[in-house]
């Protein structure tokens, strides 16, 4: 019995939070070395390029589910909240060519309007929540089902359009690069900056993670408790709306199938990267290396011939099985467990 | 020689028991043994190594050096809870009931009746039934374990572990939440056990239950074993002595003189919601005020509705003469009131953080500058509380649940008063802490009074009401039916205003 005994408390935590930060990094940094040593046109700075260009949809939404799960939440309902909006934009400029024509004027139109339809999706889902009482998961599976057939209602069930007057102004915004970075990149890159500051340096982000870590603590905490968690939703669905600003440009259309499974792997990305699935601890660095790291396993598939593309979706889900094994920090240690 | 012969009667003893954690020692060489049919208490302060022996006895821990013996043979106890099987069951401070299942389920849980293959839930709710009404316990066979309130599910938990024929039960603080009714009720299960030869640990921080129930007293100080002897050899004195290992002098404060004429910093008219009936009182400048009640009373939801945690019905809050219209706990905080709940755990604390977001989360707003949290402001927060409240952890970055229950007290104290608040109202200032904190918390309580801080004080403890407080109410059935000041303030006239044989009629 002896020989068990268990490290000192301090060091066993520092261990973990070890395992817990640097995880997601060393496993992007394999995943990259493996890619190179597959085919080493896979460190191009084309696909890199390409690479992150991919992974900045699902981090942006990532980057806005990582409050909302911090807080002890989830929000399913982004990815079918994505079609919609791309749905609903798309209209909007068509149907305002004849007054502004296809200039830039329309564009901002298309982008005010997302925007505002990302608010009030976040605030719906968040006051249902809240005030309504009801499960996040339950609300949010609801919106997403409402959401997923407004936009086939509106594209009668085919797709939706860009006139092509206005793909051509709106085409750059996914298309064209900023000093050497595609410009989602950068919109990633502003995200990620400003989630990271507003979860760990200001009082939103504490509360958030106070109220994952204990509600009722929280409101003795003089939190008000609905009101950041409703926050949490309008910051998702704002994440969305940027997301989907970008990414109306690459195809020019909206369909129901647009943004399918986007909620899941957005919740992934953010699981890999550290943050706690049931609430109270969050990482924003996490979610956006958990987004690279998806958005990698399925260019290095389509990169090589060693596993099949469509396995793709296998490929993703052992990594976050593994990402959430290694996490529980206690798989060294059999036997008794922890009093 | 007589240890022996103790050896040899023991049902489980562990001798010269150590244990560390990494290379921090708690226990060293600790000896201790429980024989049938005796209730042996084990007393210390918090941190002094009870829960570890507790733990170390059922199994919980294993030991870094030294022998457990179980019926005077050597013995390796299985992990994990599994002792059970040898018929060492521990109750938890924190009960492991399942909530959502009935009391039935729980007390059956892992070694359910069954018939032909299918439960037999008839047969399990009749045995249940027989042990509830044995106990005196009055609630259903059905319920379910998330409608009972705390005394019943502890009642609960105590059956359960009857009901597993257990030879050494080890309880921890068992009788903290119960009411002083509930606590004889349970002695007498306690000594119906006692006489069927169950061996029980009893833990308690309540010296006078110690001395009613127990035969054997060892007390434990910093992971020392200090004495082990016969209750009748101790004193309530000579056992906090040996526990904090100090004179135990001025364990009340000396009491600054109430000032009637002070002004009245917080009135309360006619509050009222589902279980309050029409509360009315003052509470002025400086003073320390006692409320006092059986369980259920309505002393924490008064403060909880006056801070705006709950919904009142009606009542009229006033502060410093000031009508308030306030609908949050934040602006509550404020206008200068904080509520420091008496459910550290799971309403105080955030246990997975460290000290420094617990002790600056209620004030955040003041901890923000340029719309950025000032984590250097924090910081020093966290050392200011640390002085001010004597906060002892391991290290720094301790996490809350790493804290002893006095040091996790003294945390939430510090969390409140970064508000700054002229009027603290502390419920159960000292549930569940050892002595030496507990005089901590009673002179800081002083302190403050003497500062000008006005301080409510709800307690279920008749001494520290009467030893700390200038003026007490107690209430009964959602109502204030007496107030006791100065000299008057007693033990006899409280129980009495408490148990309803005497009332006095307040007007709002």
């Amino acid at each position: 019995m002896a020989d068990t005994i268990a490290p000192q408390p301090a060091a066993r935590r520092a261990a973990s939070l070890d395992i817990k930060t640097l995880g997601p990094a060393i496993a992007l940094i394999l995943l990259c070395v493996i890619g190179f040593l597959l085919n080493p046109a896979f460190l191009s700075e084309g696909n890199i390029s390409n690479l992150l260009t991919r992974s900045a949809f699902i981090g942006i939404i990532a980057v806005g589910a990582t409050f909302v799960i911090t807080a002890g939440g989830i929000d399913l309902s982004v990815g079918s909240m994505a079609a919609v909006i791309a749905g609903v934009m798309i209209i909007v400029m068509n149907n305002t060519i004849d007054t502004f024509g296809t200039g830039v004027a329309t564009v901002l139109i298309g982008c005010f309007c997302s925007i505002i339809l990302g608010l009030g999706a976040g605030w719906a889902n968040g006051m249902l929540t809240t005030k309504g009482k009801i499960e996040a998961f339950i609300v949010t599976l609801g919106t997403m089902g409402i959401f997923r057939s407004l936009v086939t209602y509106f594209a009668d069930g085919g797709t939706l359009s860009l006139d092509y007057g206005i793909r051509d102004t709106y085409r750059p915004v996914y298309y064209d690069s900023f000093m050497g970075l595609p410009i989602p990149v950068w919109v990633f890159i502003l995200v990620a900056i400003a989630g990271w500051v507003l979860l760990n340096w200001t009082a939103f982000g504490r509360y958030c993670t106070a109220i994952g870590s204990n509600e009722a603590v929280a409101r003795y905490s003089a939190i008000k408790v609905d009101r950041i968690k409703t926050w949490t939703y309008v910051l998702q669905g704002v994440c969305v709306s940027l997301a989907t600003i970008i990414y109306v440009p690459r195809l020019g259309s909206a369909s129901s199938s647009t943004g399918v499974l986007w909620e899941l792997e957005a919740i992934a990305a953010v699981i890999i990267g550290g943050t706690v699935l049931k609430g109270g601890y969050g990482r924003i660095g996490g979610t956006i290396l958990g987004a690279l790291i998806l958005t990698t396993i399925g260019n290095i598939l389509n990169f090589t011939d060693v596993i099949s593309n469509y396995l793709n979706g296998t490929m993703q889900g052992l990594i976050i099985i593994v990402a959430v094994w290694l996490q529980r920090g206690d798989w060294s240690r059999k036997g008794r467990s922890k009093p | 020689m007589q240890e022996a012969a103790g050896i040899e009667a023991s049902v489980l003893s562990a001798d010269s028991v150590s244990k560390s954690f990494g290379t921090v020692p708690v226990l060293f060489s600790v000896s201790f043994d429980i024989r049938a049919g005796e209730v042996h208490a084990l007393i210390g302060e918090n941190g002094a190594g009870k829960s570890t022996l507790m733990k170390i006895l059922s199994g919980f821990h294993d030991t870094t050096s030294g022998t457990i013996r179980l019926d005077g043979k050597e013995i390796q106890l299985p992990g994990n809870g599994q002792a059970e099987a040898l018929g060492i069951v521990l109750i938890h401070q924190e009960l492991n009931l399942a909530e959502q299942m009935t009391v039935t389920e729980n007390i059956f849980l892992g070694r359910e009746l069954s018939r032909n293959g299918l439960l037999n839930r008839a047969e399990m709710a009749r045995r249940v039934g027989v042990m509830l009404a044995e106990v005196g316990l009055d609630v259903s066979p059905k319920a379910r374990i998330s409608d009972l309130s705390i005394a019943q599910k502890q009642m609960v938990e105590i059956v359960k572990a009857m009901s597993r024929n257990a030879r050494v039960l080890i309880m921890d603080e068992p009788t903290a939440v119960l009411t002083d009714a509930e606590t004889e009720l349970f002695f007498k299960q306690v000594r119906k056990l006692k006489a069927n030869g169950t061996a029980i640990i009893f833990v308690s921080h309540k010296l006078h239950e110690v001395m009613e129930i127990a035969d054997r007293i060892t007390i434990l100080r910093d992971g020392q074993w200090i004495t082990t002897k016969q209750t009748s050899e101790f004193t309530l004195d000579s056992m906090a002595q040996m526990m904090v290992g100090r004179e135990l002098s001025d364990f009340y404060p000396p009491m600054n003189e109430a000032d009637v004429d002070a002004e009245v910093v917080l009135s309360v008219r006619g509050m009222t919601t589902k279980t309050l009936r029409h509360v009315s009182f003052d509470l002025r400048k400086g003073e320390v005020l006692g409320f006092f009640g059986l369980i259920g009373s309505g002393r924490t939801e008064l403060f909880e509705t006056i801070c705006c945690l709950h919904e009142k019905d009606a009542g009229v809050v006033s502060i410093s003469g000031v009508e308030s219209s306030h609908a949050s706990v934040a602006e509550m905080r404020d206008a200068g009131i904080v509520y420091l709940t008496k459910d550290r755990k799971e309403k105080g604390l955030l246990m997975e953080q460290g000290m420094r977001p617990n002790i600056t989360l209620l004030a955040l707003p003041r901890f923000i500058r340029h719309f950025m949290l000032d984590r250097a402001a924090e910081q020093k927060a966290l050392e200011r509380g640390i002085r001010r409240f004597d906060i002892r952890a391991r290290d720094p970055n301790a996490r809350a649940r790493e804290l002893s229950g006095g040091n996790q007290q003294k945390l939430l104290l510090a969390k409140i008063m970064e508000a700054e608040p002229r009027i603290v109202v502390i419920d159960e200032p000292t549930r569940g802490i050892d002595v030496g904190t507990k005089q901590q918390i009673y002179h800081f309580i002083a302190a403050l009074a003497a500062e000008g801080i006005s301080v409510v004080v709800i307690s279920s403890e008749m001494p520290e009401i009467i030893g700390i407080c200038h003026r007490v109410l107690v209430m009964r059935s959602g109502r204030i039916t007496g107030e006791l000041t100065g000299e008057a303030i007693n033990e006899n006239e409280i129980v009495r205003y408490a148990a309803g044989l005497k009332e006095e009629t307040f007007r709002g």
